[in-house]
């Protein structure tokens, strides 16, 4: 059938903010779905409220609102675009959930908005337990025995029939959110509680367990002809137990006969038709009990989901590009294979290669949250790596982790206790392939490990193969080593790192003697078809095998390294800055050459590039492509630290590194270098040194006074940053945070306290400057400026300072010799101004930035990196500010505030503390935009989940440092009709001001307290600023159970003042929502060419 | 143990040996399933073939007692990247290689197979020569030069059984396999005469599902023979290499028709086709995987299906017979549009080039053995209402 012409404007939900469950692999569905229903000739109307997305990039949809995730707002965007049609199923389980409460209040009916893919009835069949279990009864599939329980002790009844251990999965959460295996009736009793109150329907499902099962996953996709095809099979190292997003992966399925294959993909046929998925994705999860093989169906998504993502990439069938077409009338017969030309979509592909996926995890940010892996998700990004054997997809997925591994083992790090070893194995946890590794090196059977882990005993020979590989010849010398021998290892997926460890010898020399052995790697397509047919999209990996598949280009080409696995510090942003380098490469005619490894992403879509290369981000496997591909230039400042890192290496190495050279990376980055830069330009710093022991770092804070901001040197994120208020936390700091070196020296600068810091982004071409924005933040210097709300234009900021803030910035870029993107951290401290730090590259701001001004500041900065001025791109006309050279995005800006909100995983470690700090912890972010800033600032908490309420009773409790400056926020509460509880010392300190609040216990003091009013939902608003950190502190267990049951909490004063603007402008008026085709169109607030004084 | 593979183009693979030693020759194909070699492995069709795999890992889950598809194994060779040296799975009674070894069967493996694929998708299905003995590649090379090649040689003399046997006695052997993508029909036995031209045991299996019984008779087994077993249907079996080389089954079949409800699948297709007087040829490089799209024309429903074959039915050869009319092509391959599916309108005969039976390879067609019960019965009623005018 041919596409629907019934249908002219189609809306998508986006899926908002990167969370731990649901990252960017959205964008990448969202943004195949934009560009493929715009090529069809529909109207996209799309609404998503994380601006660091493409698809929010004003030219992928025809109109963009960056508006709050709800119901509410939805509908206010449906009232005023009148679509024809929602498509739910790409925008993750937000997306789903959103068409859901969509439909079962009527707005869609209302509205005459038809559902595409999948209808109301099917998405509730497949995510409601009970409609589900009957589902698959009918059609003779069986799940683990479980009960519905909306309580404890419905739950308590069931394991008295079906006993210990039982999995916990609260109903319609993100991620599996709140779920777990309970052992025992105490852990039991307590999930159940959590997850029921989590549960959007107050329901958890209580099951069986199938722990250490076999698990494997298939990626189904029906069209409305109901031809169904399997896309691709997924089976998990990790056996059950461990949630799919936090196991190791692999595909195709490794252990399973034809036979059972089979089994699988009819179930999964007949789940897709049972549950009605009409056309598009789903994602199937089954489970296998390895004695007896009886199967279990687990879950199934009637969306894509992260296993498509990764299916798509796995495989080159672009699901979420197929499911848009399919959604709007056209059978998988009459969509083209891409890759094939010649061959149809309604195929299943085959591959001739192993793809293995690891999870990242971000333990080290949070000191208090648990590290066993259960059900309930906690990694933050992911890695894929592809190899012609699972030993080489291995090994190269661990070093595309970037945790200082560059393969499995042989690299001299792992040193564990014999006893730690067996306790680690049996507890799944983030570092367990390791532990694994070890134990088989240690002479521990392949039974034993089987017994310990339940990782099926193929994965575990494979393992013990590279251990055995290693140990054969470890030890011996680079010189006796032979091609054949070379390339055995190398096909092993040993990287040069490891083989020089085992060779004792270091990287270069076992790069210069593989290569003077002819041992160089070969690129395979990735071809949807093992070789079968033709492919013409060029996506490839490497493996040591007899040729090339890369034809080879005589055009000019740039190379982009992309940003690896998202973690929290480096996410989404830097690959949205990645595929925007791309873009502007191709619109100068220049050959796009991506490298990256994380498959959630568009950078890895084999549309967004010329080429893509599927491969780690270590020095080797850039380095092989660079000499496969002979690139004009390379380019590595969009990447965040990850190519970063490889900058210095690649130079010495001969590449061509465009934009700002690594030696004036290497100024900002290297604190005495900079400081005599700023000293030159009389630039202020907030005093300070560098330290590598404590007593030079006691001499430096007792110069500078305490309280001192302490770091390492080269990190992102504010990794281990700390604020230090006197000399015995140094020690501790100095002692125990961090390991430092002279070649990592720890930084030490006087805190700013109560300074308002600002974030600018800005393009320097060596002639003219171009600033994206100077971005205030809500929070006050010392909270990591990932964590901290921010403001475009600045709010509060003098225009003198705002000239300030310009004639630096511009001094700075070209002391430092910046070409392209530059990114300066100040802090403005009464008048003055001091400079934080600047990093001569993209930062994370850059796509609100982007989104905020309707410049797009990563595009530009690569075409300036590749040779065009600011001046021919036509982008300083009307934006030109009072300081020489200096033009200003925001001069063109209409009469509209935009608000960067981040967004914070506490609801996933809810054993952690929810302040904030100088360590980042945030894993993503919103926009709100609107004609003010209390709306805007109202929207963007809306967005990051935290809707501001508008009455009810708010709870304060401040620092005594506080206590005068909560009384104008709390009277502002009053006026706003709020009621006042307060901590005794804090409703003291406001009765003084003529303030009525009611006093409170403390949690020690008694009950009820102050929980108890969390737990009734009695507060809608809780203002908590942090009177000492660690599990035992009041706060902390006020702040922690304000995460679980989801009520506002504030811990900074700076918040609390802001949010009363949007409480206030809420109450007066309802929210509106418009696109941001429609700001970007405004006026510019101050006319062009008359810079204001 | 080193092995050599060479092929007639003087192309050669060192690689390890694996199974059994010694030498063998013939045409160099690959199979793109990426589950399945064990049945592949015992596939009559593959008489007369070295069968390169292209996913690269083959062996994970050893070899079980009931996926065989035939009591022995016709295949000349195996081709992989890479065995494994252990098996995993809970059904598993021996590994892969003590399989081929059992069987009679080189094995090679550290094959760069996608390099291989690549050259027989460019360069078409080849002789090929796989030695463990011979260390010289040349010579191997010479071999395979040497050797007979598949185009006019009846491979289906050596593959089919000598003695006839019946089947359908057992419960449904598909039991265990649920869910199926198909209902199978209650009781209702139909008697068929299975023409054993290399038959796969799914085929045989397939009818027993569906309620079927009968014999599986000799592919020189004749007409007359067969309709005096007065069998509701005969179903032609698949089978390996030329199809015009086998002139004594096309002969018998062409004497069936009209007579008695046929249904053909794969070789079973190519005979019958020749027997309603069209004409075969020999594909490039054949298609032989699980993920091959065929459309089938009367419904517009893509069916993913099992392949194995290297010839294919020219369509334009077959439009129409004089004795038995109007032929119609009923399936296509949606890859490179080739004939996938044919039946006669008016007579009781249709056949398929793919294997519905799969195995290995998806269940989509099953329900084809469904539509041969519903031929017979259709038949049936007709003869009947014949018999009673």
């Amino acid at each position: 059938m041919p596409r629907r012409t019934d249908l002219k404007k189609i809306l998508l939900i986006g899926s908002g903010p990167i969370v731990i469950g649901q990252a960017c692999e959205f964008d990448y569905s969202g943004t195949q779905a934009c560009k493929v229903l715009r090529e069809e000739g529909y109207q996209v109307i799309l609404i998503n409220s994380n601006p660091a997305t493409i698809m929010t990039d004003p030219e992928f949809a025809d109109r963009t609102y960056i508006e709050p995730l709800t119901p509410e707002m939805v509908e206010k965007v449906i009232e005023q675009e009148k679509p024809d049609a929602i498509l739910p199923t790409l925008g993750g389980q937000t997306g789903l959930n959103l068409a859901m409460a969509l439909s079962q209040r009527g707005v869609l009916e209302k509205h005459n908005v038809e559902m595409l893919g999948a209808t109301a009835e099917s998405i509730n069949m497949a995510e409601d337990r009970s409609l589900f279990k009957e589902a698959m009864a009918r059609i003779g599939l069986d799940l683990p025995r479980s009960a519905n329980c909306r309580s404890a002790n419905d739950a308590t009844a069931f394991a008295d029939s079906a006993g210990f251990p039982l999995v916990v999965r609260p109903s319609f959460t993100l991620g599996g959110s709140g779920g777990g295996i309970a052992y025992n009736q105490e852990e039991l009793t307590e999930m159940v509680s959590y997850g029921v109150s989590l549960s959007p329907v107050g329901e958890a499902l209580v099951e069986e367990s199938v722990i250490g099962w076999k698990e494997f996953e298939l990626e189904v996709m029906r069209d409305n002809a109901d031809n169904v095809v399997i896309v691709c099979s997924i089976e998990n190292f990790d056996p059950m137990g461990v949630h799919t997003g936090d196991s190791i992966t692999v595909a195709p399925a490794q252990t399973l006969t034809d036979r059972e294959y089979q089994r699988l993909r009819n179930a999964a046929i007949d789940v897709i038709r049972e549950i009605g998925v009409e056309t598009g994705g789903s994602n199937v999860q089954f489970a296998i009990d390895p004695e007896t093989g009886r199967l279990v169906i687990i879950e199934m998504n009637p969306r894509v989901s992260r296993s498509s993502a990764l299916a798509s990439k796995a495989t080159g069938f672009p699901i979420a590009k197929i499911a848009a077409k399919l959604a709007v009338g056209y059978t998988l017969d009459e969509i083209p294979n891409d890759i094939t030309r010649k061959t149809p979509a309604s195929f299943e592909p085959t591959i001739d290669y192993v793809v293995a996926k690891i999870p990242r995890w971000a333990f080290e940010k949070f000191s208090e949250a648990d590290s066993t892996l259960t059900t309930k998700m906690k990694s933050v990004g992911e890695t894929m790596a592809i190899g012609r054997t699972f030993k080489e997809a291995i090994q190269k997925a661990v070093r595309s982790l970037e945790i200082g591994r560059y393969g499995l083992g042989a690299d001299g790090q792992d040193d564990i206790d014999h006893n730690e070893l067996v306790k680690m194995l049996s507890r799944p946890n983030p570092d367990r392939l390791f532990y694994v590794r070890e134990a088989l090196a240690r002479g521990m059977d392949i039974a034993e490990v089987h017994r310990l882990t339940n990782i099926d005993e193929w994965f575990l020979d494979q393992l013990a193969q590279l251990v055995e590989a290693a140990q054969g010849v470890a030890g011996r010398s680079l010189a006796d080593i032979d091609a054949v021998t070379f390339k055995e290892l190398k096909r092993l997926g040993f990287s040069d790192i490891q083989l020089a460890h085992l060779f004792s010898s270091s990287e270069d020399q076992v790069r210069a003697a593989r290569k003077g052995l002819g041992v160089i790697p070969t690129y395979l397509s990735v071809d949807t078809c093992a070789a079968e047919f033709e492919a013409y999209t060029p996506y490839f990996y490497s493996s040591y095998e007899t040729e090339s598949e890369v034809k080879q280009s005589d055009k000019r080409k740039v190379m982009v390294l992309g940003s690896g696995p998202n973690r929290i510090g480096q996410g989404i942003e830097f690959d949205y800055c990645c595929v925007h380098a791309s873009f502007a490469l191709r619109e100068e005619g220049i050959e796009s050459i991506m490298v990256n490894c994380n498959p959630e992403t568009v950078s890895t879509d084999y549309d967004t590039s010329d080429r893509l290369y599927f491969e780690p981000l270590v020095f080797e496997d850039v380095m092989n492509i660079i000499e496969q591909e002979d690139p004009d230039g390379v380019i590595v400042q969009f990447g965040g630290q990850t190519p970063l890192k490889l900058a210095e290496q690649l130079e010495d190495a001969g590449v061509k590194i465009l934009g700002t050279s690594p030696d004036s990376i290497d100024l900002a980055e290297d604190r005495k270098r900079f400081g005599a830069v700023l000293d030159d330009l009389g630039i202020a710093q907030a005093p300070g040194g560098t330290a590598t022991t404590f007593k030079e770092a006691a001499k430096i804070a007792s110069r500078v006074g305490y309280p001192v901001l302490v770091r390492p040197s080269y990190v992102l994120g504010g990794r281990a940053m700390e604020i230090v208020y006197n000399a015995d936390m140094l020690e501790h700091y100095m002692k125990t945070a961090i390991d430092a070196s002279p070649d990592r020296p720890v930084l030490i600068d006087r805190f700013l306290e109560d300074a308002i810091e600002v974030d600018v982004d800005a393009i320097y071409d060596g002639t003219h400057m171009l600033i994206g924005g100077i971005m205030e933040h809500i929070e006050e210097a010392g909270i990591h400026s990932g964590d901290s709300a921010c403001v475009i234009p600045a709010h509060t900021i003098s225009e003198d300072l705002k000239t300030q803030i310009r004639t630096q910035t511009r001094a700075l870029a070209e002391g430092l010799g910046v070409h392209g993107l530059i990114n300066i951290q100040f802090a403005i401290k009464g008048t003055d101004l001091y400079i934080l730090e600047a990093n001569p590259r993209a930062s994370r701001t850059v796509p609100f930035v982007s989104k905020a001004t309707g410049v797009p500041m990563a595009k530009v900065a690569a075409k300036v990196m590749v040779g065009r001025s600011l001046e021919e791109l036509g982008l300083l006309e009307g934006r030109m500010t009072e300081v020489e050279g200096v033009a200003d995005a925001t001069r063109s800006m209409g009469d509209y505030i935009a608000i960067k909100e981040a967004v914070l995983p506490f609801n996933k470690f809810p054993e952690e503390d929810t302040t904030l700090g100088p360590e980042m912890k945030s894993t993503g972010e919103v926009m709100g935009i609107d004609t003010d800033f209390g709306h805007a600032f109202a929207k963007a908490e809306a967005s990051a989940g935290a809707s501001l309420p508008t009455s009810g009773t708010c709870f304060l409790s401040v620092t005594d440092r506080d206590k005068a400056a909560i009384v104008p926020i709390a009277k502002s509460l009053r006026e706003l009709g709020f009621s006042l509880v307060a901590t005794r010392g804090t409703a003291k300190a406001l009765e003084e001001a003529g303030i009525r609040a009611k006093p409170l216990k403390k949690v020690q003091e008694g009950r009820p307290n102050v929980l108890d009013l969390i737990k009734d939902k009695e507060v809608s608003l809780i203002v908590n600023t942090p009177m000492g950190r660690g599990p035992r502190s009041d706060g902390y267990q006020i702040r922690t159970a304000a995460v679980v049951y989801g009520v506002p909490s504030i811990t900074t004063l700076s918040g609390a003042a802001q949010a009363v603007k949007g409480i206030e402008a809420t109450i007066h008026r309802d929210f509106s929502v418009g696109c941001l085709q429609g700001y970007h169109a405004e006026p510019p607030k101050v006319p062009a060419g008359s810079p204001s004084s | 143990m080193r092995a050599i593979l060479a092929l007639e183009d003087g192309t050669y693979f060192e690689g390890e040996s694996f199974g059994a030693s010694g030498e063998s020759s013939g045409e160099m194909v690959f199979n793109t399933s990426m589950s399945g070699y064990q049945e592949i492995i015992t596939d009559p069709s593959y008489a007369g073939q070295i069968v390169a795999m292209t996913y690269p890992h083959i062996g994970n889950y050893g070899v079980n007692e009931s996926d065989n598809e035939s009591e022995s194994t016709a295949m000349r060779g195996l081709v992989v990247r890479e065995l494994s040296r252990v098996y995993s799975n809970y059904r598993a009674n021996g590994s892969l290689s003590d399989f081929l070894s059992a069987n009679g069967i080189i094995g090679i493996q550290g094959v760069d197979t996608r390099f291989l694929t690549k050259h027989i998708r460019s360069k078409g299905a080849m002789k090929a020569y796989l030695s463990t003995t011979d260390s010289n590649p040349q010579s191997v090379i010479k071999k395979a030069q040497g050797s007979p090649g598949l185009v006019g040689v009846d491979l289906v003399n050596t593959v089919t059984k000598t003695e006839p046997y019946e089947f359908g006695k057992r419960e449904d052997p598909f039991k265990d396999m649920a869910p199926l993508p198909d209902e199978c029909p209650p009781g209702n036995c139909h008697d068929v005469v299975v023409m054993d031209f290399g038959a796969k045991g799914n085929i045989v299996r397939s009818l027993e599902h569906v309620g079927c019984r009968g014999s599986v008779v000799p592919a020189s087994t004749t007409a007359e023979q067969i309709l005096a077993m007065k069998p509701a249907g005969v179903m032609l079996s698949n089978g390996p290499g030329d199809p015009e080389a086998v002139t004594y089954a096309i002969d018998e079949i062409r004497k069936l028709l009209g007579k008695v409800p046929i249904f053909g699948i794969c070789l079973g297709h190519q005979l019958l086709s020749l027997a309603l007087g069209g004409s075969t040829f020999k594909l490039k490089f054949g298609h032989r995987g699980g993920n091959q799209p065929v459309k089938d024309l009367a419904t517009g429903k893509i069916q993913i299906t099992s392949q194995n074959h290297g010839f294919a039915v020219d369509p334009g050869s077959l439009a129409h017979s004089a004795a038995h009319g109007p032929i119609k092509v009923t399936h296509i391959n949606l890859n490179d549009d080739t004939v996938e599916g044919i039946a006669c309108e008016d007579i009781p005969a249709f056949s398929v080039q793919y294997h519905p039976e799969a195995s290995p390879g998806p269940h989509d067609s099953l329900f084809i053995f469904t539509q041969f019960v519903n031929l017979m019965d259709e038949s049936a009623g007709i003869s009947q209402l014949g018999a009673s005018v």
